[in-house]
Formats: structure tokens, sequence, C-alpha cells
């Protein structure tokens, strides 16, 4: 039982969640473009932007002052910030609204840092049910390699090294996204997740997500959600 | 500090992580109460007379973690902090007030006299219409306090010392971003008299030892210090 409050709005709610290195962003922004091809008007929030909590965020971690609790409520400080200036108005609207991560993140993350797991599904039962989340599945190895080789250096935080998993980074890196893996696959099907194989293409991925997305709420994008005019068309 | 009469402390219902209440030999006590009923003033004063009786103190208040200070203090500048927000906003300068000054004081062995605790935060988010048992939920990291002294004054008398001592009636504290009446004034006292409701329930449900804030501070003083003298046996 995930406890979120059901979606009331003539708006649509696309969620993607997915271990850093999956590919979840790309596939959303693809997806997105699609539906702006279509004239709907599409909104996007991401996960850790609220601009009133960011200042705070940059120095917990700057500073390194997160405990497991405090990196939780901090950043579902953010999740309100942006639900109540943006998500929910937007659905309210008849936007699409499209989420870099939500709940979920906090759900695999926190709890592989030790927080207790009823305690942060109850944190977010503010949160709106998603009328589609994607969880883009795929394998550590595949998705280290993708992360360690073309990136900047890992963060103190998102390698965990706030756990003392390891004094390597990346291996404490490794270490932390196995578990935050482990906590994605076992929410999987309670949470209600289309599954995609992240190891396929991005073009397999995007015809398989674009499907689930005709397939589930195909007829409330033809006939519920906000569009643009056809002159303000943008292709 | 061994031969009170204070049982050992507990969470509410979800221990934070990397805590062993067996460590914390310290003991908390938190007053509550409204704007203006003089909790800083009495929290001063009961720190100088326990550490002049022997015992260690540390005192903390709302809104004093180094972690989100200046981020909340910003955000409500700018007026445009929405309910659900602020309650958690709150909740993380508690959780960080807890974890990095309050327990580590317990594991030492002090007393820990706390301005404010979680029900304030519960307070506030309930006089905007929130969940209650959703943000209670939220605190069931929280431990339990030996006491909670719930400094209980009339609306008159709030409003009677929120002019004479600060001398203006602060937008959050008369909460405008609801708001409770058409001008300033009035929004204070239907917002502070809702904040007085909210307590009394509170005080009901967590059991808060009312103390009758309407009488002069030295009254409330002796009344909290000899409270909390039959509770440590000084």
């Amino acid at each position: 039982m995930d406890g979120f409050r059901p979606n009331s709005y003539s708006g649509k709610l696309i969620i993607v969640e997915g271990i850093d290195g999956s590919g979840k962003s790309t596939q959303l922004s693809l997806l997105s473009q699609w539906l702006r091809s279509k004239r709907l008007v599409v909104s996007f929030s991401e996960w850790n932007s609220s601009s009133i909590v960011r200042g705070t965020t940059r120095q917990g971690k700057r500073k390194q002052m997160f405990t497991p609790t405090t990196f939780s409520l901090i950043h579902a400080t953010d999740f309100a910030d942006r639900l109540e200036r943006h998500i929910l108005p937007m659905l309210e609207a008849g936007a699409v609204v499209c989420a870099d991560r939500y709940a979920f993140t906090a759900f695999a993350r926190d709890v592989a840092r030790g927080v207790r797991p009823q305690w942060v599904r109850n944190l977010y039962r503010m949160a709106i049910k998603p009328d589609l989340a994607f969880y883009f599945r795929v394998p550590l190895n595949v998705a280290l390699d993708r992360i360690l080789g073309g990136r900047a250096a890992l963060k103190y935080y998102e390698a965990g090294m706030d756990l003392n998993l390891s004094s390597d980074i990346k291996e404490s890196f490794a270490l932390f996204q196995e578990r935050i893996l482990h906590e994605y696959d076992s929410m999987a099907e309670e949470m209600g997740f289309h599954v995609i194989d992240a190891t396929g293409t991005i073009k397999e991925q995007q015809r398989q997500v674009r499907k689930i997305v005709m397939n589930t709420i195909g007829d409330a994008l033809e006939k519920d959600i906000l569009r643009q005019p056809k002159s303000e068309r943008r292709a | 500090m061994s031969n009170d009469n204070l049982k050992p402390l507990d969470f509410y219902a979800d221990p934070l992580p990397n805590v062993d209440l067996a460590e914390l030999q310290g003991k908390l006590f938190v007053i509550e109460g409204p704007d203006s009923v003089g909790r800083t003033t009495q929290v001063e004063r009961l720190r100088a007379w326990l550490e002049a009786n022997g015992h260690a103190v540390v005192d903390t208040g709302m809104t004093r973690s180094t972690l989100t200070k200046e981020g909340l203090q910003e955000a409500k500048n700018g007026h445009t902090l929405g309910p659900l927000t602020m309650g958690l906003f709150y909740m993380a300068d508690f959780a960080d007030r807890l974890e990095r000054v309050v327990v580590p004081a317990l594991r030492a062995g002090f007393v820990v006299l706390t301005d404010r605790y979680f029900y304030s935060v519960v307070a506030r988010s309930v006089a905007r219409h929130q969940d209650s048992e959703w943000l209670e939920r939220v605190a069931g990291c929280a431990l339990v306090p030996h006491a909670t002294f719930y400094l209980r004054a009339s609306v008159d008398e709030i409003v009677a010392r929120t002019a004479r001592g600060r001398r203006y009636f602060d937008y959050w504290e008369s909460g405008m971003d609801v708001p409770y009446g058409s001008n300033r004034y009035e929004s204070f006292r239907g917002y502070q008299s809702r904040l007085v409701e909210i307590l009394d329930s509170l005080s009901e449900r967590y059991g808060f030892t009312v103390i009758d804030a309407n009488r002069p501070p030295d009254k409330i003083f002796v009344d909290l210090r000899q409270r909390i003298a039959a509770l440590l046996e000084i």
C-alpha cells in the first residue's frame, strides 16, 4: 500500500524511477516531446529542484550535516514545495505532469540509508498517486559503467559515503546503488510499476513506453488534457 | 541525577537510526506554548537555576537548527511557503536539533530544556487545515519528553503581551497566509485563538502539565521551578 492521495484532477501524472544511469531521464524527455507534438500541455518536475529548499540542501551537502532522517525530511520538504507550487495546480489545470523521480526515490534511497520503511512511506502520504509509474530496470554493472565512465567525480551523499560502506568512493557508490536497486525491485509489484528493461536500445524502450501510455491513459489524453491552440503548434 | 523519579526515555513510534536508548542518561523537559507567553525568558531562568544546582544544561528552540535556519528564514521572508512545505521544513529543523543537539546532550547526561517541541509544528500545520495525524506520525521519530510544561495564556493576554513587547504583529504569527481575518489584528487574534484550541487538544492527548501563563513571569517561574525540582529531586 502506497497510501497516496488519488488523482482526482483532469490532468495526468506520469513519473519515472530507476537507479542512476538507468536512462530514465532520456526516456521521459522523449516521451514529453512526443506528447507535446500532439499539442498536449506538458509540465516537468524534477527531483530536488525547489528553489526555496535549494540553499538548505546545498549547505547540508557541502558541510556534510545530514543524518539519514534530516536527508529524508529535507527532500520531502523539497517535494512538498514542488507539489504545492507546481504539480497540484498543473494537474488541476488539466496538464500532463512528467516527474523525473517521485516519492519512490525516497522509499528506495532513504530506506537504503537506514530510515524505517513505514516512516518514510507515511512521510509521502501527501503525494498524489501517479497515473503511470515507469521503472527503468538495469543491472548494477551496466548502470555503473554508464555513470563511472562518462561523468564528473561522484559526490559524497550520492555515493552513500555517510553510510561508511567503504572508504573508496567508487566502491561505496556501487554498494549503495546495489542497496537502492534491491529496494526498487522489492517494491515494483506493490507500487504497480511498469517495468522497462533498460538494457534495450533507447528507441525500443521508448516504443514500449509510448505503447503503455496509449494503452493506459490514451483515452484521457484524447479527451481530458489541456491542449495548445493549433496556431501555436510546436513540432 | 540518579535518584530522580523519571522513567528511561523512549521514542513515540519510530526509533531514530543510530540511537541506543540505553545510552541516554539525561533528562528532557519541554516548554510549550503560543507566541509571546514568555517561554524564552523562562528557559533562561530555569537554566541559570539548574546550573546553580549543579545540573549541566543544554537548551534549544524552534528554528535554531544550523541546517535549516537560513533557508527557513529566507522562505518566510518571501511569503511563499505553502502549508505542507512549512510543516516539513519545521520538522527538518526539529529533527536536526533532535539528532545533533538533544541526543548528544542526553548521552552526556545533561538536562535538556527545549523551547517548543514538535507539538508547535503540528499546531501550526493544523491551524493551516493540514492533516494532523500525518504530521504526528512524521514526528514519531521524536523522544517522549520527561515532562512538557504548557504555558497557557488567554488570547487577550497574548495580544496584550505582543503589543507591549514586540510592538507589531508578525505576518506568520498572525496566520496571514491562511488568513484568519480581513486585517492583521483580526487575523492575529483569530489565528492565536485557534492555536490555543489546538494546543489544548494536544495537551490532553500528550499529557502536558498546564501552567497558567496569565500570571506575572516571576509567579510562572516559581511554579515551573517547583515542578522540575520535584521531578529531579533537587
